[in-house]
């Protein structure tokens, strides 16, 4: 009698979790983002959406050195963790074409979102494949851009001016091309500040990701390297990766780590470079724009103590390395309505607002065309040149395939020294070609 | 007359299963034990094994969705007419050799003084101890800080002896320096693991031999050659079997320490072969890649058990 009443009773206990496990699910969403003061923000503004649809949100924030490959696992296993995914601008041409993001076209369609709403060069970069194409895949979520951020009160000390004219003749200020950025770091660069040792420029070097392709993209672009023949970029990369103005980008930005950065500075990304800065090593920082309202706030360099421009110019043109991602529902999600709904709610105008205010970076372009928005922080002016100036490295379906050898070949010549940065390029262009030959694109 | 263990195993046995076992041979008992091991075996470790096998005369991609197709010998001969697997099998060698050859030497000899009888034994034992409890990744992590030219502990260390400025050098971001940064580290970590393995093969060793070669007023010296390097011998080997294999997988360290730069020069065939396989998912390639070092490493591995066994029968 009493086993039988104990059967009866475990199974009511686990008949009642199976029950309040289903009910839990249909309302609730899990959205997987990188680990960053923007996901804390997007905690907060969603907790309106779970007041206004008392929908459950749960995030899982991975931190940047390892959000690449867990949510890139995440999606190639066909895991069930994330409804919606901030995922990065490189990977939508595998996440679309492996069936891991739904296609929002119709539902775009249905619910008036339009992307003409968007900045042009976010709706190619995090919503868009193929690309210059109109099938989306995400909503532009997050506007990012590598630029840079400069001790203004240093470059505003009367003697350093005075120096720096005396020695390169012009004014020490906000440089008007990268060769100018390159005298502004080399001038800083060992020098004695308030008793200080302090260096030229934090830049991008990291190996392990996709670091030193991010920050040297930036001096690549401008002096002329092209993904190839912008009409077939797959068949004819010989001639535009290898460019003799890619090649010069490439010395450049070796020139400039190796005269110009702190020591030591052979492995950094994003994070070593806020810490050289905000610890006062350096006078110049490549960072993508999402740290500036960290830096503005910061106790040691914020306020009137920084300033920040976009990637100057180069002898080809100026353009700057593309960061930042759009939102995407996960083809697996068991709960489809609710992250349909989510985007619906996230595409408003005044959530997009809401969410820049809080510490995000709207795409809309009612929220950064606002006629007050490029004078309410001291970097939106910055932002927005940046933004109109992007290049994204490729987003094909083999992007980490196309992404390692990038970061294998620049990393040997800029740090390791081997080889010259014509070798360097041309064994790219090789090994590029032997991608595109696997995945039959030539 | 007592009774046997067999007896007593047979009467300790529940009837109904002595029933059921009554009618079995020795064999089929011996399979019936094995067996469910066998069959673990098989589904865990064969099986992924031949089909990785399979795998590696394709080119599958575990991320994508179009069929794998048969290409022969085609990832075999990619792999081992690429440059860059020769160079981090070259990386791999030298991260080999010479940890080995440092937690070998250290490691002995700090078991040997370990083992002389002294005050604060135990508490030194266990300081030395230490390193190998903490997390590969997190001694990796710390590392590159003790590294930073600026601000690490190691430069200053380097500096205060040697006189050359702590900020004029860089440990993982120098060519010639970084693949000595991660020997350091691994040595740091493992040293101990080794030590321990010895202070084992030397206290095996019995007093009373180095008691009659007393009497034969033989020097320590030749005490030390004779005696004790011979007997602790098959413990030696079996430390560098334990580290060569370790070694020869060595991954997270790496990674958190150099990312495998600069440029290549850290970089080992593991995280080469985890590039391959889970971040440009190139499975067929990865596959012929992880059969090539499975072969190596065995191939090496069954050599050196040999020798191992030699050295042990001696």
């Amino acid at each position: 009698m009493k086993a039988s009443k104990l059967l009866m009773a475990t199974a009511l206990t686990a008949a009642t979790m199976v029950a309040a496990s289903g009910a839990s699910a249909a309302g609730s969403l899990t959205l997987c983002w990188a680990a960053w003061d923007p996901a804390n923000a997007l905690v907060e503004l969603s907790k309106s959406f779970e007041a206004e649809t008392g929908t459950d949100m749960s995030f899982e924030f991975v931190p940047w050195p390892n959000f690449a490959d867990r949510m890139l696992n995440e999606l190639n296993s066909n895991g069930t963790l994330c409804d919606l995914l901030i995922g990065d601008s490189q990977w939508i041409g595998g996440a679309a074409e492996n069936g891991n993001y739904v296609k929002l076209n119709d539902f775009f369609a249905k619910e008036g979102i339009s992307m003409d709403d968007f900045i042009p060069a976010t709706v190619t970069g995090y919503a868009e494949w193929p690309k210059g194409t109109p099938n989306y895949w995400a909503l532009p979520a997050y506007a990012d851009v590598v630029g840079w951020t400069y001790r203004r009160d240093w470059f505003e000390r009367p003697e350093l001016q005075a120096e720096f004219k005396g020695k390169y003749g012009y004014d020490l200020g906000v440089p008007a091309d990268l060769a100018q950025l390159k005298d502004i770091a080399q001038f800083f660069q060992g020098r004695e500040i308030d008793g200080k040792t302090v260096y030229g420029a934090a830049i991008y070097t990291e190996r392990g990701s996709e670091g030193i392709t991010m920050g040297v993209t930036n001096a690549l672009y401008n002096y002329g390297f092209e993904y190839g023949n912008p009409k077939n970029p797959y068949a004819e990369l010989d001639g535009y990766v290898n460019s003799d103005g890619a090649v010069a980008g490439l010395e450049y930005y070796k020139e400039l780590y190796d005269t110009a950065t702190p020591p030591g500075s052979s492995n950094w990304y994003m994070g070593e470079d806020i810490d050289a800065y905000k610890s006062g090593q350096v006078a110049l920082q490549m960072n993508f724009a999402f740290i500036w309202p960290g830096v503005n706030a910061d106790p040691n360099v914020g306020g009137d103590r920084t300033g920040y421009f976009a990637n100057p110019k180069g002898p080809a043109g100026q353009f700057a390395q593309l960061g930042g991602q759009g939102i995407s529902v996960v083809a697996n999600t068991d709960n489809m309505e609710g992250a349909l709904a989510y985007i619906k709610w996230f595409a408003q105008p005044e959530v997009q607002a809401q969410w820049t205010a809080m510490g995000g970076a709207s795409a809309m372009r009612s929220v950064v065309e606002a006629p007050d928005f490029a004078g309410k922080q001291p970097y939106n002016q910055a932002f927005l040149d940046s933004m109109a100036i992007v290049k994204d490295f490729w987003a094909e379906p083999s992007y980490a395939s196309l992404l390692l050898p990038m970061q294998s070949r620049i990393h040997n010549y800029v740090v390791a020294g081997q080889g010259t940065a014509k070798e360097a390029l041309d064994g790219l262009v090789a090994d590029w070609t032997e991608v595109f030959e696997d995945e039959g694109l030539r | 007359m007592s009774a046997s263990p067999i007896d007593r195993a047979a009467q300790a046995t529940p009837k109904g299963l002595a029933r059921r076992i009554r009618g079995l041979s020795d064999r089929a008992i011996a399979w019936l034990f094995v067996g469910p091991s066998i069959v673990l075996l098989l589904a865990v470790n064969i099986f992924p094994l031949i089909w990785t096998i399979n795998l590696s005369f394709t080119n599958f991609k575990a991320n994508r969705l179009r069929e794998a197709k048969f290409i022969g010998l085609r990832n075999y001969e990619r792999i081992l007419t690429d440059t860059d697997t020769w160079n981090s099998m070259q990386a791999t060698a030298h991260f080999l050799f010479w940890t080995i050859f440092f937690q070998v030497l250290i490691g002995f000899t700090l078991a040997y003084l370990i083992n002389k009888k002294f005050k604060g034994n135990d508490m030194w034992t266990t300081i030395i101890v230490l390193p190998m409890m903490l997390s590969p990744a997190v001694v990796g992590n710390f590392w590159t800080f003790l590294y930073q030219p600026q601000i690490g502990l190691f430069n200053y260390v380097i500096e205060f002896f040697t006189g050359v400025d702590s900020s004029s050098f860089s440990m993982i971001g120098d060519v010639n320096l970084a693949p000595w940064s991660i020997v350091i580290v691994d040595t740091w970590m493992w040293t101990p693991f080794v030590m321990l393995i010895c202070l084992a093969g030397l206290r095996s060793i019995p007093d009373s031999i180095y008691e009659a070669a007393e009497c034969d007023r033989a020097s320590k010296w030749r005490q030390f050659w004779t005696l004790t390097i011979p007997m602790a011998l098959p413990f030696l080997m079996l430390a560098v079997l334990f580290r060569g294999i370790e070694n020869f997988k060595m991954f997270d360290l790496v990674v958190q320490l150099t990312g495998g730069g600069p440029g290549s020069l850290t970089t080992l065939t593991s995280i080469d072969l985890k590039r391959e396989a889970f971040e440009k998912w190139r499975t067929g390639y990865a596959s012929a890649y992880a059969v090539i070092l499975f072969v190596t490493v065995f191939g090496l591995a069954s050599i050196y058990v040999k020798a191992l066994n030699k050295v042990k029968e001696r």
